[in-house]
């Protein structure tokens, strides 16, 4: 790989079109999931290319294919950098070779300076020894590039996250950066930071550096970039240019979503009660960030056997949100009331939740949702052990018949109950985890994201469950990134973006482009002040 | 194998462990002339680890809850001393002295136990100042003297179950335990099978559990006749022993309350989203094993018959080294008591092998740090079921990376649970999307 053409010379953009990367028929396969299939995409030298895509679609992937994460070898397609065949085993390959990618969550180590940080890696050294004098003018150098007014020297934990995400400009531009790929890089700020971050994007093209902008802020994709690529389903749909084809965000959502449901559900005829369970003017401090509000008075309410779903992009806040709810066990409340069958519920504790009939399935399975080390009989008991203790002592007979009930009843696919759960494939896995909020009789059950990293059988028998659920008068709560599988399967569905409830649509009104249009709906923004 | 695998049980890690004891004895048996089966010798095996293994019992449990206790020598000896000069100076009978040993040392579990559980400060870092805080407290006390018990005091260390009954050339009681213990093992054994057997779950099949039953028994009425036949009975230090094995085997697999150490050792966020007070269980752990610690000091004091300046240096780390021996994970979710013990038997018997056969301290250091380095090994050899242990730690990093090379397939881990499973223990806060 040709890895010259330094920093500057690029042409402006307005310049001819010359191509500065081009990705062929990228094909990547993860084991039993094809992420990419037969992806082109092509990036002119000096533009603000945008990828847009839902959820899983892969557009991480496909950056993680350019930039050596995924060597070359562990997919098929091809890359062409400056012309020339690229591959790239490594990110430091990559990174030789002038491309560069920042990551969602930042790389930066927060006990270190900001000069550290920028150099780490890649020390400025004299005689074997860190040459800090060097080291810090080259940082204030390009501090000064990326609008940055902060001292070298201060530690990057005591700077906010939008400072930070300058700091890994500053980094990357280190490196005499040809091509900067960014990951959802203000999903995490706030509008000015946000605004700050998009002007020093303009201010790299208009040097000649190339950017790819992953991101699910349509204005913003809509305000800056030159061309958007959409991705859908791991294939690439179509390349938009902004300025030629006249491209806005309905028209980015129409490609974002244009499919037909191709997930199947069960037949399900709902009857829908009274309204059983109200939150009433929710809100949640972010745990650490104390400027940022997870849940911002959220109201929301559901009915006895409704199925109520729950959208919003990826950082929005549904998690929180439900968590919050579920016995506090994410973030601090700051005030809202829970109402449940006409009173007013404390839920301090998940023990008080789980005892006020509310379950919650978490949406990771692994670090939140099963002890891997625990066997099928022990988890399924283990939210209510009290139903089978006799004093203190838990009763194992009872134990492993209620867990080979449930083994019935919801059809696990397993040698026995007394198999470690870590052995289960992720459908069972999660069936697991269904029977074990199942058996703590909950009124108001809360899926997040149930049927992530499940095959389509299991899926269809789990959407089968909620629905039995639904129709014995129990209110349930899906929480999903997939929109087909809301319009599928809920009854009525909430939006949420940055934390607000944004809107609520019947089945019979949503619509993949109504919602996404309430998902990406910024509730704070003006939208005003454009830049350029 | 199949055959052994059917008798015992499919742990292999604990079939091992006890494999190896049972290979040990039998080895200094024959290289001591018979010296290591001596009733004599058992007993003073008995004895001279029976505090150990007390702290073993409870250092398991603080080790599956995933904290580690290094201050449990300088408790034992700071509560040794209390105890030693209240009996000699308030002229206390000696069970009021036992009673006042149990509470300060339940006192002084409650003290790290609010640092750990409800501060939040690492055990490490709170228990290694109690390391350091209550070995300077034993000197203070004593002021670095070493005072005598009275002999009262001395049975729960150096007593041993009386001759009642006719003469029947062995010691009554002792050949009595070991009926009683085998009958109890047996009753249990059956009515478990038919309760499993009533709500229709798969039993093994019975010659594999009368196999095992007859094994047990056998090994157990053995140990008894063999130290019957000596010059002394069964020791009471082992006596307290066996019921403390019996009282924490059961908390720990039929209560609730060890359902929910497994659970928070396992994985926290998960136990917590699932109603488990994980700051209780904590709380439980540090201060119970404070109480064992006292103890086990008290049973050392009682045994030496005064107690000093120096006693319980080290203990922890032959305690914690039992545990790891027993199969415990260094991440926490995973150990028995049980395990814990045969451990500790394995450290014990191979101490007094080499003693015997006269191998000098250093020597014998050398030896047991291997058996220790060799035993975790093996068991990180053995973590075909995923089970977290000392590579699980550094395997962590590793896994974590390539998790968020994969995060947006998201699908890709949970295809391949087996192979993930090593990171479960990992401990991501709550999740930000």
């Amino acid at each position: 790989m040709s890895n010259v053409a330094p920093t500057a010379t690029g042409t402006a953009r307005t310049g001819s079109h010359e191509v500065i990367l081009e990705m062929r028929a990228i094909t990547k396969e993860f084991p039993g999931v094809k992420a990419l299939s037969d992806v082109d995409m092509t990036v002119r030298r000096g533009e603000i290319h945008a990828i847009c895509g839902e959820n899983g679609a892969g557009k991480s992937t496909l950056m993680k294919v350019l930039s050596g994460v995924h060597p070359h070898g562990s997919y098929r397609g091809e890359i062409l950098w400056n012309g020339a065949p690229a591959q790239f085993s490594s990110i430091r390959d990559s990174e030789q070779a002038g491309i560069v990618i920042i990551h969602q969550e930042l790389a930066l180590i927060p006990e270190l300076s900001i000069a550290e940080n920028i150099f780490l890696g890649n020390e400025q050294t004299r005689r074997g020894a860190i040459d800090w004098v060097q080291t810090q003018a080259k940082a204030a150098q390009l501090l000064e590039r990326v609008g940055l007014s902060e001292d070298p020297m201060t530690k990057v934990k005591d700077i906010g996250v939008g400072k930070q995400q300058l700091v890994e400009i500053a980094k990357a531009l280190s490196k005499d950066v040809q091509l900067l790929i960014l990951d959802e890089p203000t999903a995490a700020l706030n509008e000015s930071d946000s605004q700050h971050l998009l002007q020093i994007m303009d201010g790299l093209r208009s040097h000649g550096v190339t950017c790819i902008m992953i991101s699910h802020k349509l204005n913003e994709i809509e305000q800056i970039s030159d061309a958007i690529t959409i991705i859908r389903d791991g294939r690439s749909i179509e390349t938009l240019r902004v300025k030629e084809d006249g491209v806005d965000e309905n028209r980015i959502i129409r490609g974002m979503v244009g499919r037909d449901l191709e997930s199947r559900f069960p037949d399900h005829t709902p009857t829908i009660g009274e309204v059983f369970f109200e939150v009433k003017h929710w809100n949640v401090q972010h745990p650490v960030r104390a400027d940022r509000l997870v849940a911002n008075d959220a109201s929301f309410f559901v009915r006895r056997g409704e199925i109520v779903g729950f959208a919003g992009l990826m950082g929005a806040g549904r998690t929180e949100l439900m968590r919050s709810i579920f016995g506090r066990s994410y973030g601090t409340l700051l005030g809202g009331t829970i109402v449940k069958d006409g009173k007013e519920l404390h839920l301090k504790h998940v023990r008080d939740a789980i005892d006020a009939g509310l379950a919650y399935v978490t949406e990771d399975r692994k670090t939140l949702g099963l002890n891997l080390l625990d066997d099928i009989k022990r988890t399924t008991v283990s939210a209510k052990l009290s139903r089978i203790t006799h004093g203190l002592v838990v009763d194992e007979t009872e134990e492993y018949r209620i867990a080979e009930q449930y083994r019935q009843e919801l059809r696990t696919k397993t040698p026995n109950v007394e198999e470690g759960v870590a052995k289960l494939s992720g459908g069972n896995q999660q069936k697991v985890v269904l029977a074990k909020w199942l058996f703590t009789e909950p009124d108001l059950l809360i899926l997040d994201e149930p049927t992530r990293g499940i095959d389509v059988g299991a899926k269809f028998e789990i959407y089968g469950i909620i629905q039995r659920l639904a129709a014995q008068g129990k209110g349930v709560i899906v929480v999903s990134s997939e929109l087909p599988e809301l319009l599928g399967l809920a009854d009525r569905i909430y939006t949420i973006a940055e934390g607000r409830i944004t809107g609520c649509l019947d089945k019979a009104q949503a619509d993949q482009e109504s919602l996404m249009r309430l998902m990406t709906k910024n509730t704070t923004r003006t939208q005003a002040n454009a830049v350029s | 194998m199949n055959i052994v695998r059917k008798i015992f049980g499919g742990d292999i890690r604990q079939l091992g462990m006890v494999a190896a004891l049972v290979i040990l004895i039998a080895y200094f048996q024959i290289k001591t002339g018979g010296l290591t089966l001596d009733p004599n010798n058992v007993n003073n095996i008995i004895q001279g680890n029976a505090y150990i293994l007390v702290l073993a019992i409870g250092m398991v449990l603080v080790i599956i809850a995933g904290h580690i206790d290094l201050s449990v020598g300088s408790i034992s000896a700071f509560v040794g001393i209390v105890v030693a000069i209240a009996i000699r100076d308030w002229s206390l009978p000696w069970p009021v002295g036992i009673l006042l040993g149990l509470g300060l040392g339940a006192l002084v579990g409650v003290w790290q136990g609010f640092w750990v559980a409800r501060v939040g400060i690492p055990a490490f870092i709170v228990t290694l100042a109690g390391m350091l805080f209550f070995r300077g407290a034993n000197q203070y006390v004593g002021k670095s003297n070493t005072v005598p018990v009275p002999e009262g005091f001395q049975v729960i260390g150096s007593g041993s179950l009386p001759e009642v009954g006719p003469n029947t050339g062995y010691n009554n009681l002792t050949v009595l335990l070991g009926i009683l213990g085998c009958a109890a093992i047996v009753y249990g054994a059956l009515r478990s099978r038919a309760r499993l057997t009533k709500i229709g779950a798969q039993v093994e099949e019975a010659w594999a559990m009368w196999t095992r039953l007859a094994l047990v028994c056998l090994v157990i009425l053995g140990a008894m006749f063999l130290i019957a036949s000596g010059r002394k009975g069964f020791p009471v230090s082992g006596l307290i022993l066996v019921v403390l094995v019996l009282v924490y085997g059961f908390i720990a697999s039929k209560t609730v309350l060890g359902r929910h150490i497994y659970a928070v050792g396992g994985n926290r966020h998960a136990a917590e989203l699932s109603g488990v007070k994980s700051r209780q269980i904590n709380f439980f752990v540090m201060a119970n094993m404070a109480v064992l610690a006292s103890l086990a000091g008290m049973m050392f004091v009682a045994r030496s018959t005064a107690s000093g300046p120096f006693d319980g240096v080290g203990w922890e780390l032959d305690a914690i080294a039992a545990v790891f021996i027993g199969g415990a994970a260094v991440t926490g979710g995973v150990g028995t008591v049980v395990g814990s013990i045969v451990g500790g038997l394995v450290m014990a018997v191979l101490n007094n092998g080499l003693q015997l056969e006269g191998v000098g301290a250093d020597a014998t250091q050398m030896i047991k740090g291997l058996v220790l380095l060799i035993a975790v090994a093996f068991d990180v050899y053995n973590k075909s079921q995923g089970k977290p242990s000392i590579l699980g730690l550094f395997q962590r990093n590793r896994d974590r990376n390539r998790r968020l090379a994969e995060a947006e397939s998201g699908t890709v881990d949970t295809q391949n649970p087996a192979q993930s499973s090593v990171t479960s223990t990992s401990s991501t806060l709550g999740s930000d999307s």
